[in-house]
């Protein structure tokens, strides 16, 4: 079925069945692998994408949840906030495996796009939901107050 | 390689004789000629040419080849070429590094490309030549040989432009990418094509460290941070070719059951299916999308033959452990005379029998392969940690001789030992499909989450007795220790090199030698069981740190003494009294806590490297929460401070997430836990603050992967003992009352 959707502001047109999760059709459909598989069941957050800017695991969002929303992705992200994070994460290091981490940045962009100077229990809620096995929080959690600090300047 | 073809021999044995002497881990002359010297030295040596025409490649990799470690391109892009896999330990970041400080190179010109499979000329001294990254040893092993490929390559820009400039080479200078002399400069770019073919020079001079300029500094920043923050960086998971299918296998519910027959109809009718392979691991369907080859998987209809298949509890397999503690093991260390110093007068005894489960390593990219068989010839695409199994393995299994075989390594989104393995079970399986299909086409075998979890090669399960005293002065006497589980290398064809007297190192490592224990004896009964079992970041050492640290602590109270003045009192290696000392002075060790906190301290030497934690508690209804952790570390001569903070940042979470909530257990051989709901991952809400110290060392570099974790079980463990009183012999901590005393 031909579905088109809104991708990183582009129409894009895929031929996929409702039922196909949107995770797979940006990876599969549209080659937009920087979304990452870590768990199909929205427990790790490593497929972060924002839906009308509300950060969404899609693996658990199917092709006909979508409907009308925008979708963007970790190729995709930009404005004032997705620069400070990226700027962040570079200058912290923040990246190990690196496999979690557009899940990560997708999740710390929407946070501080909603909140310009998170507390740390703002994170926790905001990330916890983002697994990272080399465990990079310690890092994640310096480089959103390093961003934040970067939106006020 | 035209200027390899140059080369004379002495030349090359003169570069060998350089580096074998330079060397500061002892290098065998056999793997001195075969992994330094390159094609070079391959032509003496009189190998196959091919080999010395593939010596340089690297996926990616442009420009020029200096050696088999350095190219550079037109543009003056350095590409250094990494033999270990960096799967988020920065390896590559490192190795790059040690090449570019002898090259005077320009850091942020500088990237990196993985090595093919030659272990001739991309050994591991640590693993006797073998290609492979483990064992915490990729920069202990490889720091000479990345220094004198970088001051070679150096060298050969000078006499290039010196050269070209008439000039005397020693009036030629270089600095951040550029070679200067008088008034002319060029680029390394300008020069590269030029400078290749100059003679490698016999002896390249390395650096005093005084003159480094990137090896220790602050401020080197990750070579794969920018691809890894915009989404650009490809995994396995990531690959696409042309044709290529992606396969999904059902894998059988209990290990060591087979598929007996399959009924295939309903995933057939799939959209996408295209193939449906039974292969001796399980049953694959090959799809043209992953979510047709997940749903066709899901339609399956398999009978297993389930004769030859595990069928116990993991409570069973414990259960067999624990008897097995009542009669004697094999002998692994003994002095003085324990029983007759157990039984002293006066003295204070301490018993504890410890429990550990089998952990999964549950990277974030679950393990994965492509493989291609076309024309008689394998390619195999992945993150390859381990090449000396992986390649002859798939030779193995697509029936092709090993030279048939070409392996393009990627980065790895995490392993922690996953994925170097003698039976590389991933790679084999994807091999096995690709051959059952049949078709040429590329093949990328997937595994969910809850294929990756199930799949096994788990850290394996250990009881372990201790049976320990101090005399009436306080002083550590006696120290029985019996190890009970299963060996990761039997049967593997490490058993014949670390397997000995049967008793395989990596059940025991860490059990004796960090304290001055006068009657001390280690023993170790080795088990069978149908589960796969692997190391996992930092291998026997994640049980062993923890049973003699939470004993360590358990005397000390025993003594009445502090614990970490007990630990100053009897540990017999300077720096680890050091780590201890500075561990303990940053985290104001002594000092008051606010209420509801507790401290705890353990410290353990493993792969060499010398790490002391401290941590802080606090108690809840929802368990141990970990608040912070400081830990000390001496790693020898540190190469990348913030790539060193980093490890030791991570292996503290990778271990805390462990001993807070991780267990994989088996209902009748059926592995129970299948995604992060049952085996919970660490998450931002639980971790620490921590800290990280090091030791200023001149001493030969070390490795950090994994050192990190085995201090941090036992340190959250004594703070609870702190806390309660209550020693923990027990792990995951999740699932216990911990109540403040």
């Amino acid at each position: 079925m031909a579905v088109t959707l809104t991708v990183n502001g582009q129409a894009r047109t895929v031929d996929a069945d409702p039922d196909t999760p949107l995770l797979w059709v940006l990876r599969d459909e549209l080659d937009l692998v920087g979304t990452k598989f870590g768990c199909g069941q929205a427990l790790c957050g490593a497929c972060t994408v924002h839906l009308d800017g509300t950060p969404t695991r899609s693996c658990q969002t199917t092709l006909g949840d979508v409907g009308d929303a925008k979708i963007v992705t970790i190729e995709g992200v930009q404005g004032r906030e997705a620069e400070a994070v990226r700027a962040a994460w570079v200058s912290l290091d923040v990246v190990q495996c690196g496999y979690c981490q557009s899940g990560q940045i997708m999740s710390a962009v929407a946070l501080l796009t909603e909140n310009k100077k998170p507390a740390d229990s703002d994170i926790d809620a905001a990330m916890d939901g983002n697994v990272c096995r080399c465990a990079t929080y310690h890092r994640i959690r310096a480089a959103i107050h390093d961003a934040a600090r970067r939106l006020e300047a | 390689m035209h200027m390899l073809q140059k080369l004379e021999p002495g030349a090359v044995s003169g570069l060998a004789a350089t580096l074998s002497g330079a060397a500061q881990t002892p290098l065998s002359r056999r793997f001195v000629l075969a992994a330094m010297g390159g094609a070079g030295i391959g032509l003496v040596l009189g190998l196959r040419p091919e080999v010395a025409h593939a010596a340089p490649a690297g996926t990616g990799a442009t420009g020029p080849a200096f050696n088999p470690f350095v190219r550079i391109a037109p543009d003056g892009t350095v590409t250094v070429i990494v033999k270990h896999l960096d799967k988020g330990q920065g390896i590559a970041t490192g190795l790059a590094t040690l090449a570019a400080d002898e090259m005077d190179a320009n850091w942020s010109k500088v990237t990196t490309a993985f090595a093919p499979a030659d272990p001739k000329i991309y050994g591991n001294a640590a693993f006797g030549g073998a290609q492979g990254t483990g064992g915490s040893t990729s920069i202990a092993a490889s720091y000479t040989i990345y220094r004198t490929a970088g001051a070679a390559a150096r060298a050969m820009l000078v006499a290039a432009a010196a050269r070209q400039w008439g000039v005397d080479p020693a009036t030629v200078t270089v600095s951040n990418g550029v070679v200067s002399a008088g008034s002319r400069s060029a680029g390394f770019g300008a020069l590269a094509e030029a400078a290749a073919k100059e003679q490698v020079p016999a002896e390249p001079k390395l650096k005093a460290a005084s003159a480094f300029t990137l090896i220790g500094k602050e401020g080197v920043h990750r070579v794969d941070n920018l691809a890894k923050t915009t989404g650009a960086r490809i995994y396995t998971q990531d690959l696409k070719l042309p044709d290529m299918l992606v396969a999904v296998v059902a894998h059988p519910p209990r290990f060591g059951a087979t598929p007996k027959s399959f009924d295939a109809t309903a995933a057939k009718a799939v959209k996408g299916v295209k193939d449906v392979v039974m292969v001796p691991q399980g049953v694959a369907v090959l799809a043209t999308t992953t979510h047709a080859a997940i749903k066709g998987r899901d339609a399956l209809k398999v009978v297993w033959d389930e004769s030859g298949a595990e069928t116990r509890s993991s409570s069973d397999i414990l259960a067999d452990y624990r008897g097995a503690l009542g009669k004697p093991g094999l002998p692994v260390e003994a002095h003085g005379d324990v029983e007759k110093a157990l039984k002293a007068p006066g003295v204070k005894l301490v018993e504890a029998e410890f429990e550990f489960p089998y952990l999964a390593h549950a990277a974030m990219e679950p393990m994965n392969a492509a493989a291609q068989i076309k024309d008689g010839a394998v390619t195999i695409w992945t993150g390859c940690q381990f090449p000396s199994a992986d390649l002859p393995n798939a030779a193995r299994t697509a029936g092709v001789a090993p030279d048939k075989v070409e392996i393009h390594t990627l980065w790895a989104g995490g392993s922690f030992g996953r994925r170097a393995l003698a039976s590389s079970d991933f790679v084999v399986e994807a091999v096995a499909i690709a051959k059952a299909h049949g078709k040429g086409v590329p093949v990328k075998l997937v595994w969910t989450r809850e294929d990756d979890m199930k799949a096994g090669y788990y850290r394996p399960a250990y009881v372990h007795k201790v049976r320990a005293a101090v005399d009436a002065s306080g002083k550590p006497v006696a120290w029985h220790h019996h190890v009970v589980g299963q060996s990761i290398l039997a049967g593997t064809f490490f058993e014949q090199v670390m397997v000995k007297n049967g008793v395989d190192e990596t059940s025991i490592e860490g059990t004796h030698g960090t304290y001055d224990i006068p009657n001390m004896k280690v023993e170790l009964s080795t088990m069978k069981a149908g589960v796969p079992v692997l190391w996992w970041r930092s291998v026997g050492h994640t049980h062993t740190a923890y049973a003699v640290e939470v004993v360590m602590d358990q005397l000390a109270r025993a003594a009445g003494q502090d614990p970490v003045a007990f630990r100053l009192a009897y540990a017999t290696d300077e720096r680890m009294k050091a780590v201890i000392r500075l561990a303990a002075d940053k985290a104001g060790w002594g000092t008051p806590l606010p209420a509801g906190r507790s401290r705890g301290i353990a410290a353990h030497k493993s792969f060499n490297t010398y790490v002391a934690e401290v941590v802080e508690i606090s108690l809840a209804d929802a368990g141990v929460k970990v608040e912070r952790v400081v830990a000390a570390v001496d790693c020898g001569v540190v190469v990348n401070p913030d790539v060193v903070r980093a490890q030791i940042e991570g292996g503290v979470g990778f271990g805390l997430g462990a001993a807070l909530h991780d267990a994989i257990t088996l209902d009748k051989g059926a592995v129970q836990q299948a995604n992060f709901d049952t085996y919970e991952p660490l998450r931002m809400s639980q971790m620490p603050k921590v800290e990280v110290h090091l030791v200023a060392s001149d001493a030969a570099p070390t490795g950090v992967g994994e050192p990190g974790v085995p201090p941090l079980a036992p340190a959250v463990a004594n703070a609870v003992l702190a806390a309660t009183g209550r020693p923990v012999h027990r792990l995951p901590f999740a699932g216990q009352a911990f109540k403040p005393a």
